[in-house]
């Protein structure tokens, strides 16, 4: 411990993934598609009943228009969106915590960077998925992309969604999209090629190239981010609006990213990799969860509270359809979410002892990573879903990704060594206390 | 009361800590070790257990809590209801800032209140400094003497492991 003076010499050290891991991550893929195999028939079974009924809520001539898919299809299609923006979002935060470390100059993170350069393995394949889903399923997913509905005197005429035509319309959404996408995934190949070249030819020339090109990420990230929020997941609630919500959607993000590498960290560890990883710097992310789960709630009660103070209609339907809303559907989860993100999170991470236990880290981290599933949950399935929302179908599609990105996730962890050898700050990161 | 010291005054930190390590290995006791700068991981050297104040934190952070809980429920509630915003008297989503600040309050100034006197660092005391220099750009280490200390043998153990100078101070308390 006090031996300051002390030196190990780092050398690379390079993951092989036993094939009963990968057995383990196929596993998880195929109880997804059994999953989503039974929800699709314990759905089609109930179509006769339930499907009139959904209609029957909106008038007549909308319904027809509205009920485009038959219910299995359009959970399929909601759930897909769902996971997706879980994932990639979680996948950009791992090149947004290396660039914040990059721009903070921190030298405790050097022994995990590896970790948060691989998380970002689905930017590209979630990339596609999204366009994809978007040009299947958009008329499931957003209300706003209905035919007419921007067109005075069409039956489907909306006056407040065709006032916001002007952003909300396809073409600069899909450019959007692509935009957000691509300089996620731009920033994160290019942080990793320079961080692989230091691999191979030392000096600080790269660190500091790795400087400039993280703080422009920065910048461009934080637009980014929360433009992409309200595109990908306010736009569902076309009527509503919050100018809390980049914000919320970031910090959910951002916890699940942080549970993502703690949790990697940890599983490494335990198979004997990341020899430098020690308890100081599991201590640091534990508070970054800790920390980062107070700040998710910091942002999700701002937003509860003015628009449960104000009771403005247009504002408080959002909180009136998850709070008591199609029959009390969406009122467990509702504090579920609460409970699992903060009340969990906070009494458990709270002491000094219980951020330095790797079970303990691996119990919250798996809680978080649940929970804030479940918070994207709730923003997406009462908008789209109504009172139709179902479980089976959704973690059945959560469970393909999961195990689609964690092989994903692990090859890119697989091309590297997992110590930054040539990093100027290993150092200082090996001999980390806090 | 006077107490005597032995001081061992070392030039550089890396050198300290190792000979905290071999002093108390030697079995002699460390009364304490005066940095110009906080030294990552000298707690654990000097074997100084951890502090029990987030201990007194949490309970402060609890009367806060409590008190900001009676206040508002009591006040709006109870002593002079009033209507506001169309809300019932007892609107928990609405006490929760008021409850988090006062929370935050109890918890910070408790906590400082506590550190100041444990420490002894109220007004008007008099902080006993063993070496000036320690505030500057030496490290010293402290180590009492009774009259059964061989001063000759522990001069030449703080010497081995690096010291630069040896002196002896007394230092009168009150």
């Amino acid at each position: 411990m006090a031996t300051l003076t002390h030196h190990e010499s780092a050398t690379a050290e390079y993951l092989e993934l036993s094939p009963k891991t990968r057995k383990t991550f196929i596993s998880i893929i195929v109880a997804g598609v059994v999953l989503l195999a039974i929800g699709i028939i314990l759905a089609a079974m109930n179509i006769g009943g339930g499907h009139e009924e959904a209609g029957h809520a909106a008038s007549a001539g909308a319904a027809a228009h509205h009920e485009g898919s038959p219910i299995w299809l359009k959970r399929v299609i909601v759930s897909l969106w769902h996971s997706n923006v879980f994932f990639i979002g979680v996948s950009a935060i791992g090149t947004f915590f290396v660039a914040l470390q990059y721009v903070a100059y921190a030298g405790w993170s050097v022994v995990i960077k590896r970790i948060n350069e691989a998380m970002s393995a689905w930017l590209l394949p979630g990339g596609i998925i999204m366009l994809v889903v978007f040009f299947l399923g958009r008329h499931d997913l957003f209300h706003w992309t209905h035919e007419g509905i921007m067109t005075k005197g069409s039956e489907n005429y909306d006056a407040i969604i065709a006032g916001k035509s002007g952003f909300l319309n396809l073409p600069f959404y899909i450019i959007r999209t692509v935009v957000y996408l691509a300089i996620w995934w731009f920033f994160s190949e290019r942080l990793r090629k320079i961080s692989l070249q230091e691999d191979l030819n030392g000096g600080t020339e790269y660190f500091h190239k790795s400087i400039n090109v993280a703080a422009l990420f920065l910048v461009l990230y934080a637009v980014t981010s929360s433009m992409s929020a309200w595109d990908w997941v306010m736009s569902v609630d076309v009527h509503w609006f919050s100018t809390m919500f980049g914000w919320y959607v970031f910090a959910s993000w951002w916890v699940s990213g942080i549970a993502v590498t703690t949790l990697t960290a940890i599983y490494l560890k335990q198979a004997g990799y990341l020899k430098f990883l020690n308890s100081n710097h599991l201590h640091d992310l534990g508070k970054f969860m800790f920390g980062f789960s107070i700040f998710w709630t910091y942002v999700w009660f701002s937003q509860f509270m003015l628009i449960w103070y104000a009771n403005l209609p247009e504002e408080a339907v959002y909180y009136n359809q998850r709070l008591g809303g199609f029959n009390g559907a969406y009122t467990w989860i509702f504090f579920f979410n609460l409970a699992i993100n903060f009340v969990f999170p906070f009494l458990l991470m709270m002491t000094r002892d219980a951020k330095r236990q790797m079970i303990m880290l691996k119990i919250v981290s798996i809680a978080i990573l649940i929970g804030h599933w479940s918070d994207f949950y709730l923003m997406f399935m009462p908008a789209t879903m109504k009172e139709n929302n179902g479980f089976v179908i959704e973690i059945g599609i959560a469970l393909i990704f999961l195990g689609s990105y964690l092989l994903l996730f692990t090859k890119r962890l697989m091309q590297a060594s997992l110590v930054p050898v040539n990093h100027p700050f290993l150092d200082e990161s090996v001999h980390h206390t806090t | 009361m006077t107490k005597r010291f032995a001081l061992g005054i070392f030039d550089d930190e890396d050198v300290l800590m190792h000979a905290i390590e071999n002093v108390r290995a030697a079995g002699v006791k460390i009364h304490e070790v005066f940095t110009p700068f906080p030294i990552h991981g000298i707690d654990d050297a000097l074997g100084i257990q951890r502090s029990r104040l987030p201990i007194a934190a949490f309970f402060y952070g609890m009367c806060g809590l409590a008190f900001a809980l009676w206040l508002q429920i009591y006040m709006l509630g109870f002593d002079w209801p009033m209507i506001i915003g169309g809300k019932p008297h007892i609107a928990l989503p609405a006490f929760i800032p008021v409850s988090f600040e006062l929370t935050v309050f109890f918890t910070c100034h408790g906590m400082v209140i506590t550190f100041y006197t444990i420490s002894k660092l109220y007004p008007r005391w008099r902080t006993p400094v063993l070496d000036v220099r320690s505030t500057d750009d030496k490290f010293v280490m402290a180590i009492e003497l009774n009259d059964k200390t061989d001063l000759n043998n522990l001069s030449k153990l703080l010497r081995e492991n690096g010291a630069s100078e040896v002196n002896e101070k007394e230092m009168t308390k009150n």
